[in-house]
């Protein structure tokens, strides 16, 4: 338990009048529509429970509506949760007081957001030293800080610039910037580049890996983009309609879908650059070689390709020294060339 | 109108012609409805004029008029024992009159025993430019310089001053209250729902309605004056400032949240500064509101430029009233340009981060100046006294009154043919036909006009407000006071489509009309009153006229918007068809832009009405009369202050009329 940096218990988020008495009754296994029909309630967030273990960037995806801005709002009570349990480095979020709220957005919890919410009456320095003013710190120091965080985002030079005079892509940096200067614990991403264009998307997203490995926070990062959620993400969480469809890593959502909507989802993903041999191995039988060339149990198929291929014999997948299974060409080739048909 | 009933042009695409379908035939009806009401009325005022008419006589009194007048008397004798009256409408009245008296001897009023204010004239010009220079910049600074040597020479120094006082002292109480009460608003729901609707009660009454009551518990002097100032131009700021904080960027509230502000941080660090602009925008609005107002509070002994208006009206001394108007049109423009010069300069300043430091130096050498300028005046005469010369206000005075005399002299014949024919061929007709029927059929007729043009909410309170009427005793001085309204309003309507419709469809009209129109908005509504006196003298013609002139810019303005608004391909589609300019604007742009018309006249109506309520200063008679009377003669104050209340009952029966007539049309 304790080494989760945040784990979620039947969450529920209802919006609407009487929104509290839905959870529990029969009302609430209905599906969204009905429910609105019947209660007038939107059912945001429907009994999902997840744990982030320290360090991972954990991603969350659905289509649009599927409820994942409020479940990321729920979690620093942003939102008010209808019910269910939060914990954040093993203290339970929704027992707070107003006070220790705060005192957990100050300092453990930052959020970058779809659409910055920068000040647009301040500079570039006073944004990002927002969340430091705001907890009391004095001008020099937060000014000081605030530079050091401008430089990890590559924005130096731009300290005095109004968010207005900045691209896209800078200002969002600045929305970076400034939740990484108040130093948090937990990072919360909702959608931070879908408002940006695909290249500069691109740089963002290797700044947010750049900076994961620099600074290793636990990340929660939203995303309705599929390819930006395997990119970044060491786990997946699918939502629809407010539920949790599947969690799992990117080759096991890529391998075993849980449902349609999912398959449907991952259909276009290019399945050598994501799916791992232990995803496409089997248990030898009696005749096969076992002395093709040992590999890992988590190397993408794309990577493994070359080598297993040019080898006669059935490539032995190992965990550590744990001997788990082989891969002939066979499976390779029905990665790479059934995503060749499909494209 | 005959527009919406016409069949529909093949040329205009489907859409819009199905729409103008239903309106015709649903607008049909009405006619009809509205046709058969007015025949009635017609028929049972033949039958049944003259009788129970309620009319009273001049100089006659109700017991609900002794009463009143009995209350004013009791408030009187319980001033000094009442505890609320002492220490609560005292209290604020003795503060008001010691505020406004110390800033008079400050800069306006010898105070005693020196000749002169505290700070004279040259004193002053350095004050106010250098407060002008910081908020609103080096251009509204040298407005603010050639006004306050306009006021100087027009020979109204001191009471453009005191205007200046009334009124800046009512806006900083507008502002001090407001923007905590927007602040209020702007989060909570609930108190949202309680207070917008005393702020549109507030914004429907004409001037003329917070007069007297206010009278009767502030007495009259300069506490009054302020107290109905700052009542009158209340809600702009708060609804403006309101607003503005309610829509600062949701992300960025919600950002700052996310860090762990408090709600106080977020109000100092996101919300106010992000919405300065906006509540700045109310500020100009509740200024411009509070100069009209304290002009007009002059009849309550309020101080100011609007002393002499008002004693020049009632002398019909066209010349004096000309130079104290001009007096007050120096400013509304002035107060206007610079607050809205101010609302834009505030992020601009902060902006330009290089020449921060000029500015400041620039504000250091101002401060001194100023500071010199007012040591000058503290010590020298000739720095303290406002110089003889130039003299601008006797020739022009000298010239506009032989002006008016010539113009009123040669033209006698002509004027007094219009308003004649006006007289008796429109506006006599239709008063005898709204105040000669018996009460009680004009009353029923009322009631079913508003329940066609605008529904059954639009009856209960049109009967609400008929009962109010009633019980003032009033019944027969509302009903003139309404025909001259209505037939205003008819000729504004006019107006504001003619010119509309024209500068809606050229755009250099529009460039070159609007502005003019934007001048015209600003400028208080007495000040409206003193042209059409130099050409009409006293009568209901003239009260009439201002009154257009007065609505004519806001209606004129909504209908070029609308204008403007109809889509372009329609109007493309219906000439490419082979319409005539004429047919296009017939059956295409004004019944689209209907939504705007209706809008137009409904603020039109509004705005004729809170003039003509005035008007009663010129020979408009009716209700606004008998508020001036009520300050005139002491026993008649019981009657002015029932009028006051009919004219509130009128005009929230005109703007409830006008305004479920809107969303009704706005449903079609
Ligand atoms: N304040 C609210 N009141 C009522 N319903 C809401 C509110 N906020 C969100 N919803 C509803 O909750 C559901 C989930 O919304 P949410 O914004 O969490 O979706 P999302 O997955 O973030 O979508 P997107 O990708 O468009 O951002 C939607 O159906 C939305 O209409
Ligand atoms: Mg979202």
């Amino acid at each position: 338990m304790s080494d989760h940096a945040l784990s979620v218990r039947e969450l529920w988020k209802i919006f609407g009048a009487r929104a509290d008495r839905v959870v529990g009754t029969a009302d609430a296994d209905l599906p969204r529509s009905e429910l609105k029909e019947r209660t007038g309630c939107v059912a945001a967030v429907k009994d999902v429970s997840f744990d982030v273990d320290k360090g991972e960037v954990f991603v969350v995806m659905g289509l649009s509506g599927s409820g994942k801005s409020t479940l990321v709002r729920c979690l620093t009570r942003l939102i008010e949760p209808t019910a269910g349990e939060i914990v954040i480095d093993g203290e339970d979020v929704r027992s707070m007081s107003t006070a220790r709220l705060r005192e957990l957005r100050r300092h453990h919890v930052a959020m970058v957001f779809q659409h910055f919410g920068l000040l647009p009456h301040r500079t570039v320095v006073d944004n990002v030293a927002y969340g430091l003013e705001i907890r009391g710190l004095g001008k020099a120091e937060r000014h000081a800080k605030a530079a050091e965080y401008i430089d990890l985002v590559g924005l130096t030079g731009n300290e005095h610039s109004y968010p207005d005079q900045l691209s896209g892509g800078m200002q969002q940096r600045v929305g970076l910037a400034r939740a990484l200067a108040v130093n948090p614990t937990v990072m919360l991403f909702d959608e931070p580049f879908s408002a940006l264009d695909p290249l500069i998307r691109r740089d963002m997203q290797n700044e947010v890996i750049r900076l994961h490995s620099e600074v290793g926070k636990t990340m929660v990062f939203i995303t309705h983009d599929l390819s930006e959620a395997l990119k970044l993400g060491d786990r997946i969480l699918i939502m629809r309609d407010g539920e949790l469809v599947q969690v799992g890593s990117p080759a096991e959502i890529v391998a075993q879908p849980a449902d349609d909507y999912v398959r449907d989802f991952v259909s276009e993903v290019p399945r050598s650059h994501v799916l791992t041999l232990r995803w496409v191995m089997r248990d030898p039988l009696p005749d096969d070689s076992l002395e093709g060339p040992v590999m890992p149990a988590d190397r993408v198929v794309r990577d493994a390709a070359r080598e297993a291929l040019d080898s006669e014999h059935p490539v032995r997948v190992h965990d550590g020294d744990m001997f788990l299974g082989i891969v002939d060409d066979d499976a390779i080739l029905r990665v790479v060339v059934a995503e060749e048909g499909a494209a | 109108m005959t527009t919406t009933a016409s069949p529909p042009t093949r040329t205009v695409s489907p859409p819009p012609a199905q729409q103008r379908r239903g309106l015709g035939l649903r607008s049909f009806g009405r006619r009809g409805a509205l046709a058969v009401v007015v025949v009635a009325w017609l028929g049972l005022w033949t039958a049944l004029r003259g009788r129970a008419t309620l009319e009273i006589g001049g100089a006659e009194l109700t017991g609900f008029h002794e009463w009143l007048d009995r209350q004013r008397d009791s408030l009187a004798a319980q001033r000094d024992t009442n505890w609320l009256l002492q220490y609560g409408v005292g209290g604020i009245s003795d503060g008001l009159n010691a505020t406004v008296d110390f800033l008079r001897e400050l800069i306006s009023e010898p105070a005693f025993p020196r000749p002169f204010p505290e700070i004279g004239y040259l004193g002053v010009i350095g004050v106010f430019c250098l407060i002008a220079y910081a908020v609103a910049g080096l251009r509204s600074m040298l407005l603010v310089l050639v006004s306050l040597l306009a006021f100087g020479a027009l020979g109204y120094w001191e009471l453009s001053l005191d205007l200046l006082i009334v009124t800046l002292v009512a806006v900083t109480i507008c502002v001090l209250i407001g923007l905590p009460l927007a602040i209020v608003m702007a989060r909570s729901r609930k108190v949202d729902a309680v207070v917008t609707p005393a702020l549109d009660l507030l914004q429907t009454l004409p001037s003329f309605a917070y007069l007297a009551p206010l009278a009767l518990f502030f007495g009259i002097g300069p506490a009054a004056a302020v107290v109905t100032t700052a009542l009158y131009a209340f809600p702009p700021v708060v609804r403006v400032a309101a607003h503005g904080i309610r829509h600062v960027a949701p992300t960025t509230v919600e950002a700052s949240r996310s860090l762990g502000s408090t709600p106080w941080q977020q109000l100092r660090t996101v919300q106010l500064p992000m919405a300065k602009r906006t509540i700045v925008v109310g500020v100009n609005q509740t200024t411009m509101a509070a100069l009209s107002m304290a002009t007009i509070a002059a009849l309550i002994n309020g101080p100011g430029l609007g002393q002499p208006v008002a004693q020049a009206l009632q002398s019909l001394d066209v010349g004096a009233a000309v130079v104290a108007s001009l007096g007050i049109v120096i400013m509304a423009v002035m107060l206007d340009r610079v607050t809205t010069a101010a609302s834009v300069r505030g992020e601009l300043a902060t902006r330009r981060g290089d020449s921060a430091r000029l500015r400041r130096t620039a504000l250091a050498v101002g401060v001194v100046s100023a500071g010199y300028l007012v040591y000058l005046s503290r010590t020298f005469s000739w720095a303290a006294d406002v110089p003889e010369s130039p003299d601008l206000g006797t020739p022009i005075a000298d010239a506009t009154s032989d002006a008016s005399d010539w113009f009123i002299d040669t033209f006698r014949d002509s004027t007094q043919a219009l308003k004649d024919g006006f007289s008796y061929g429109l506006l006599n007709p239709l008063q005898s036909v709204l105040a000669d029927s018996p009460w009680f059929v004009s009353a029923t007729a009322l009631l079913a006009i508003a329940g066609i043009i605008a529904g059954r909410r639009a009856v209960v309170s049109t009967a609400i407000c008929e009962l109010v009427i009633l019980g003032t005793g009033l019944w027969n001085e509302a009903m003139n006071t309404l025909t001259t309204t209505l037939v205003a309003a008819a000729f504004t309507m006019l107006i504001a489509i003619v010119v509309g419709v024209w500068m809606g469809r050229g755009r250099l009209v529009d460039t070159v009309v609007r502005p003019l129109l934007d001048t015209l908005q600003t400028l208080p509504p007495f000040v409206y009153l003193v042209p059409f006196v130099a050409l009409f003298a006293a009568s209901r013609f003239t009260a009439i006229v201002a009154a257009v002139a007065f609505a004519a810019p806001v209606a004129i303005k909504l209908v070029a918007d609308g204008i403007r608004g109809v889509s372009p391909t329609t109007v493309e589609a219906a000439r490419s068809a082979g319409s005539s300019s004429w047919q296009t604007i017939t059956k295409v742009q004004l019944p689209m832009a209907r939504g705007s018309v209706v809008l137009a006249a409904n603020q039109g109506l509004l705005y004729v009405f809170s003039m003509v309520v005035i008007g009663g200063l010129v020979g408009g008679g009716g209700l606004g009369y008998l508020v001036v009377l009520g300050f005139r003669q002491a026993e008649l104050f019981g009657k002015g202050l029932a009028a006051g209340i009919a004219i509130t009952a009128l005009a929230v029966m005109l703007d409830r009329i006008a305004r479920y007539a809107v969303t009704r049309t706005g449903r079609t």
